[in-house]
């Protein structure tokens, strides 16, 4: 038997005792566990859980007589200089008081049962009652405490479907399948149906994407989900290859299509400010006077357009000049409508 | 690699879990800290009793003599500290399993993964079974989410900087969360605004620079009774109006079609045309005024007149500017 040393003191002592209070109960449930399967499960090394079970092995019931001492077996876990075998079965003996693991923490429980919820959301009928069984089990495991029941998740009815939308398509493209799609571009105001070989849906922090050769455009492109406004997946097979969706979340794609584009810069009133972290932005000059000015790339004039209505009067153009005479003209034509026709009329 | 600090809060743990009754501070001193003089020991048990209660262990304060309650001692009660049992079947397991993969935030993934690990040393055999589910994902990019869950965790008082939109510059704000809710694609922290003194809910986008402790933890309660998603039905501004109808050219306005309630082609629109198409909208979302504008001269706003005068306001500032 190995001697109890002492033992010098490392970091992390909080997630050794959390990964020790796991292991005892996980080898007390099961007959045979090995050194290398118990560092699996406890997402960490050999090296680690036998670091963890050396640690065990100096402690027991208060006393310090050798029969209140938990027993390991450390002899069949180390190499002769004392290295770890994976392939060792450890053998933990008068730690019964430990057979049970920890309660859920609320931060545990939570982020599980928001999980649960979450793949609820979009679920067939079967998956989501399969889910609140999970629910109603794990409800009685965890305290039911204030704490856990404080983080909730309330999904509207948009964002579930767009949930079962995203799943549809990534199963198409697993299964290789085309998808025949509707879909709406907010700058053209313009809805077009196309056939597209999916590659995978992808997110970036508020929007889900999905990446796709598209056999209209002949080209690789990203389909904003909540712009997507009718999805069939159809019988026939993909006729591109199909490639990893590329990453979205660095933003990167916001650069493509910059040839031919024009640089625009705007005056920002402070109510209008939001649209610097919502669109791309080539360079931002706070103002003295509050404002700020903003450098943008416009690659469609008429979205520039749209844009700028959205924000009146909080936003003008400085240069280049076209883009202010299209502005004011916009506007006016609008304005017409409201001032000088009839208000409504049925036919 | 084992360290010194990680046997003495196991055995600790060890000599609460076991005893049945309260064990007296001074008993703990003796067995456990034996070489510490009285000030080290009180701080180095207090640091310990912290580090455990920190994974989740409930370390309860109580007489140590029920007749007398003169002497305080600590227990963890054995019921309190175990996980019940949990009988799943495999299907069952494996949406537990799936559930690892919905998080994309760090700190919460890990802390579901900590909570399935649990679970299968309990004895649920989680495999990740073949369950025919792309698992949707559950998105946190606020930096502000990981400290205000903590915090409800916790139920320790926050201070931040907020900006509202009506607003210049942030302000300092002091809350006791109550707790997070995602509503719509996005975090909201629900809470009790101290310096308010009302209940308030922060759209946790808003929050800037950092999130910080103001106050120990467990240091209030939160109402019973209190429903996140009710409070934030409450506290949020009322929607723009009730019922919307709008004129769309043909083949545009697509994105208010879409949830129209009733739409009537063949309408006679304000330039005398008599193509345009009627949209009837049911509590059209807040941000009307602003979506009619995008269309330009697609989209004509009819009702409420409330929100058409801010239409025609809006558009006169831009005209207006020009001429002047």
């Amino acid at each position: 038997m190995t001697s109890r040393s002492a033992t010098r003191p490392a970091p992390g002592a909080r997630d050794q005792v959390a990964r020790l209070l796991t292991l005892v109960p996980f080898l007390h449930q099961r007959s045979q566990v090995r050194l290398g399967e118990a560092a699996d499960l406890l997402g960490t090394t050999p090296d680690q859980v036998l670091g963890d079970l050396r640690v065990l092995f100096m402690c027991g019931l208060p006393g310090g007589l050798p029969d209140d001492l938990i027993d390991v077996d450390l002899d069949a876990l180390e190499t002769p200089d004392g290295g770890p075998l994976a392939d060792g079965l450890i053998r933990v003996e008068n730690a019964d008081y430990l057979s049970r693991p920890l309660r859920l923490s609320p931060t545990e429980a939570s982020a599980v049962i928001v999980a649960l919820h979450t793949l609820r959301s979009g679920s067939t009928p079967e998956v989501a009652a399969l889910v609140d069984r999970v629910l109603a089990k794990l409800e009685v495991a965890v305290s039911a405490s204030a704490e856990v029941r404080s983080v909730s998740v309330a999904t509207t009815p948009d964002e579930a479907a767009e949930v079962a939308l995203a799943a549809q398509l990534q199963r198409a493209a697993e299964e290789g399948r085309q998808v025949r799609l509707t879909y709406h571009v907010p700058s053209r105001d313009e809805l077009s149906e196309r056939v597209v070989d999916p590659h995978g849906v992808v997110t970036t922090g508020r929007f889900s994407y999905l990446d796709a050769w598209c056999h209209l455009a002949d080209d690789d492109r990203l389909f904003r989900l909540d712009r997507i406004t009718e999805a069939d997946v159809l019988d026939t097979p993909r006729r591109t290859p199909r490639r990893a969706p590329r990453d979205v979340s660095d933003g990167a794609f916001d650069q493509r299509g910059e040839e031919g584009a024009v640089l625009a810069t705007l005056r920002l009133e402070p109510e209008s400010t939001w649209a610097i972290d919502y669109y791309p932005m080539k360079a931002v000059r706070p103002q003295p006077d509050g404002t700020v000015e903003v450098d943008m790339l416009i690659s469609d004039p008429r979205w520039l357009d749209r844009l700028l209505l959205r924000l009146a009067p909080g936003a003008a153009v400085v240069a280049p000049q076209e883009f202010i005479q299209t502005f004011t003209t916009s506007a006016q034509r609008t304005l017409a409508l409201y001032r000088g026709g009839q208000r409504t009329m049925e036919s | 690699m084992p360290a010194a600090k990680s046997e003495r809060l196991l055995n600790l743990l060890i000599m609460l879990l076991v005893q049945r009754r309260p064990v007296p501070k001074e008993r703990i001193r003796e067995l456990l800290y034996p070489d510490s003089a009285p000030d080290a020991f009180e701080k180095m048990f207090e640091r310990d009793k912290e580090e455990l209660r920190g994974l989740g262990v409930p370390i309860q304060v109580a007489p140590v003599d029920s007749y007398f309650d003169d002497e305080l001692g600590y227990r963890i009660p054995a019921d309190d500290f175990a996980l019940p049992e949990v009988t799943l079947t495999a299907e069952e397991a494996s949406v537990v399993a799936l559930a690892t993969r919905v998080w994309e935030h760090a700190t919460m993934a890990q802390a579901t993964t900590d909570a399935v690990r649990k679970l299968s040393a309990a004895g649920v055999a989680v495999d990740l079974a073949p369950l025919d589910i792309a698992p949707p994902r559950m998105v946190a990019d606020e930096p502000a989410f990981a400290p205000c869950w903590q915090a409800v965790c916790e139920r320790t008082a926050i201070r931040f900087d907020y900006r509202r939109p009506d607003e210049e510059q942030p302000r300092r704000r002091h809350v006791q969360p109550w707790g997070v809710v995602r509503s719509s694609g996005r975090w909201y922290l629900v809470g009790h605004d101290v310096d308010r003194g009302a209940e308030r809910v922060f759209r946790l986008d808003r929050v800037t620079g950092t999130v910080r402790r103001a106050g120990p933890p467990h240091a209030y309660d939160v109402p019973p009774d209190t429903d996140l998603r009710e409070t934030i039905r409450r506290l949020a501004p009322p929607p723009g109006a009730q019922r919307a109808v709008l004129l769309a050219r043909p083949d545009s306005g697509h994105s208010f079609r879409r949830r129209a309630v009733a739409v009537t082609h063949g309408v006679t629109g304000p330039d005398g045309r008599r193509d345009w198409d009627r949209v009837e909208l049911e509590r059209p979302s807040r941000g009307l005024v602003d979506e009619v504008l995008y269309h330009g001269s697609d989209v004509v706003l009819v009702e409420p007149e409330r929100l058409r005068e801010q239409i025609v306001r809006r558009l006169s500032a831009v005209v207006g500017a020009v001429v002047g």
